[in-house]
């Protein structure tokens, strides 16, 4: 039983992992209406920053953290702007997915170059040792209590934000009609950038967190987090931020007990396997709404 | 004999690689061609077969598969099974090897068509991802499972067993499968690239291949002028696994060790031959070829450059997407009259009919 636990609570916190990444992809995917292949490698680029900041600057892990943060959604910003802006419009949806791929593949391996594919090891964010439980029976590291509660307050922060201030509500409208979106008024330009400006801003506290729970760091660190969010994402129905919320946890839940019962290797098989039932049982996914296609 | 335009074009294509193998061999006798470049030439073969063979789903289906890999996987794990298990039958080599090309592609036919099934109900981003996640699924699992046989009969599992008395371990989980006879020889290579050439062009100058096209241009109206659209969808995706299982097929046979890791069956892969297709130009099945000629060979003849590589590849894969594809550079060129840098000739496609 307490291992079934501590199994259970190590998903909470990859799947809270998940769920802060996939918030990302859902917000670019309603906006944009585009799959940002990249999200995953923005994490890994927000990760190294961290780890020059902290390890090799010396600096405070907090204020490492933020300049990530800046460094990443300053990324986010000039990667739309170059890569995916020119291409709103294009005759075929694929043209800005396989550029996205292309962006990727650039990330990776700027990052190949600068910090080279030897794994570099992560020193943890958190200091803290964390809690036992039942006598000292169940450990519960410090990381993972943090990667919990830093995604319920990045959910609500966002949630908030959404609801409650103009730009949020720009974001909504944005993604319901763009057209409509500019006839009210709205920068629809500005709105997408700010969108991609927030979903990298959080790609870089992922990083933080996901390197601190697997403190080893190479250029391909990000990229399969960032597919299987970007499943959490239509697990949870893309677009919708609870619906990330709930799909990210759903999805390391699954993980983690599918790796302690029943493979390690496979374990990778069924998360995907989840993505291919959920698209085909129900494609809008857990909380996304049923889109008619249009003639 | 008269030949239309099209049937040139895919002529000069079959006479270009023609004569790629003759320079190649010409130079062998010669004595000019380094080891390391004649252990080149084979993979070549089949990243180009692979290359062509995606080309047929990405641009003349307009899907993209990100799944590709998984279907070289699943030919080159069954001929490979093939031919471990009658390699001491004393079954002679040129039918052994033409054997397991068969099961090859077949197999890989299958996963394709009962992938199709579910894959080809989506579209667009929700279908690159599912390929993707299939293709992913197949490496895992065949990097897990272990198969054997003893005096018992076989045995699968997911867990590494000991045989009893005589028997053989056919697939060893991580460790895949040792001792596959290396058939692959550059000319069958060409010989099945020419014969995977003949096939796609064939299908895509076929009654069969305009419906494609006119499902790729425009779904909706190619079901009101009553084409099946799940048929030639299915149709197409099928071909092009049963495509990439052959290249699966001789990249098995190419190295006497097969293992279903991500180096050689990742979605990496899957997206690097997706750079040839798109280097080569989105539809144009000679552009396949030689993309994939130019970006597997140059690099290794220029090993200085390898770090750059990469780097490399991805900024020209962004600049030709951005040139060929954005609506600005499109109007940029219809005012100047200048023809799409590479790419698939767009007559009119990319306006949207209001």
């Amino acid at each position: 039983m307490l291992n079934f636990l501590t199994y259970f609570v190590n998903g909470i916190s990859l799947g809270s992992i998940y769920a802060i990444i996939a918030l990302g992809y859902t917000m670019v995917y309603g906006i944009a209406k585009m799959l940002n292949f990249a999200h995953g490698d923005v994490i890994m680029i927000g990760s190294y920053i961290i780890y020059t900041s902290m390890v090799t600057w010396g600096l405070d892990p907090l204020l490492s953290i933020v300049i990530a943060a800046a460094g990443c959604t300053v990324l986010g910003i000039v990667t739309e702007k170059v890569a995916y802006k020119p291409l709103r419009g294009a005759a075929s949806s694929l043209a800005v997915l396989i550029t996205a791929i292309g962006v990727s593949y650039l990330l990776q391996n700027l990052a190949l170059l600068i910090f080279t594919a030897n794994p570099k090891s992560f020193s943890s964010v958190v200091s803290w040792d964390g809690i036992s439980l039942a006598g000292g029976e169940l450990k519960i590291q410090g990381v993972t209590i943090i990667t919990i509660i830093t995604s319920l307050i990045v959910l609500l922060a966002l949630q908030t934000f959404i609801k409650k201030t103009k730009q949020g509500q720009a974001m909504v409208a944005v993604s319901e009609d763009k057209g409509a979106a500019a006839l009210m008024g709205i920068n629809v330009n500005k709105t997408i950038s700010l969108t991609f400006a927030i979903g990298s801003g959080l790609a870089a506290i992922a990083g933080a967190l996901l390197c601190s729970a697997y403190p080893n760091l190479t250029p391909y660190t990000g990229a399969m987090p960032g597919i299987k969010a970007f499943v959490a994402a239509v697990l949870g129905g893309i677009g919708s931020i609870p619906g990330a919320m709930i799909g990210g946890l759903l999805l390391g839940i699954i993980e983690s007990l599918s790796k302690r019962y029943i493979s390690t290797q496979l374990s990778d098989a069924i998360v995907f396997s989840i993505l291919i039932i959920v698209l085909l049982v129900r494609p809008t996914g857990l909380l996304g709404k049923k889109v008619q296609e249009k003639v | 004999m008269k030949f239309t335009k099209q049937t040139k074009r895919d002529l000069y294509t079959c006479v270009m690689v023609i004569l790629f193998y003759v320079v190649i061999q010409v130079l062998d006798k010669a004595g000019v061609l380094s080891f390391h470049i004649k252990g080149l030439l084979v993979p070549l073969c089949y990243y180009s077969i692979a290359a062509v063979a995606l080309n047929l789903v990405v641009g003349i289906l307009g899907d993209l598969s990100l799944g590709h890999a998984g279907f070289m996987c699943v030919g080159a794990f069954s001929a490979s099974l093939f031919s471990v298990a009658v390699k001491e039958s004393g079954m002679p080599a040129g039918l052994r090897f033409l054997t397991a090309l068969i099961i090859g592609t077949l197999m890989a036919a299958l996963f394709g068509f009962l992938i199709g099934i579910p894959v080809l109900r989506l579209n667009g981003d929700y279908l690159a991802i599912v390929t993707l996640a299939f293709g992913e699924i197949i490496k895992n699992f065949l990097a897990a499972v272990y198969l054997g046989y003893d005096e018992e009969g076989l045995h699968v599992a997911f867990k590494s067993f000991q045989l009893k008395g005589e028997g053989k371990m056919l697939i060893n989980g991580a460790m895949g499968i040792q001792g596959t006879p290396t058939d692959s020889t550059f000319t069958i290579s060409i010989v099945i690239l020419l014969l995977a050439l003949f096939a796609i062009q064939n299908l895509v100058n076929s009654r069969a291949g305009r419906a494609i096209m006119a499902i790729r241009d425009n779904r909706i109206a190619a079901e009101a002028v009553g084409i099946n659209i799940t048929k030639y969808k299915m149709l197409a995706f099928t071909v092009s696994a049963a495509i990439a299982g052959t290249a699966g097929v001789l990249f098995s046979h190419n190295t006497s060790t097969l293992t279903a890791s991500s180096t050689y069956f990742g979605y990496n892969v899957s997206i690097l031959i997706l750079v040839y297709v798109v280097l080569g130009g989105i539809g144009n099945i000679r552009g396949s070829i030689i993309a994939t000629a130019i970006l597997y060979i140059l690099p290794e003849l220029l090993r200085g450059l390898n770090s750059y590589r990469m780097l490399i590849y991805s900024i020209v894969l962004i600049v030709i997407m951005l040139i060929n594809w954005a609506p600005a550079a499109i109007a940029f060129r219809e005012r100047y009259g200048i023809r799409a840098f590479i790419g698939r000739k767009r007559e009119n496609s990319g306006k949207e009919v209001s």
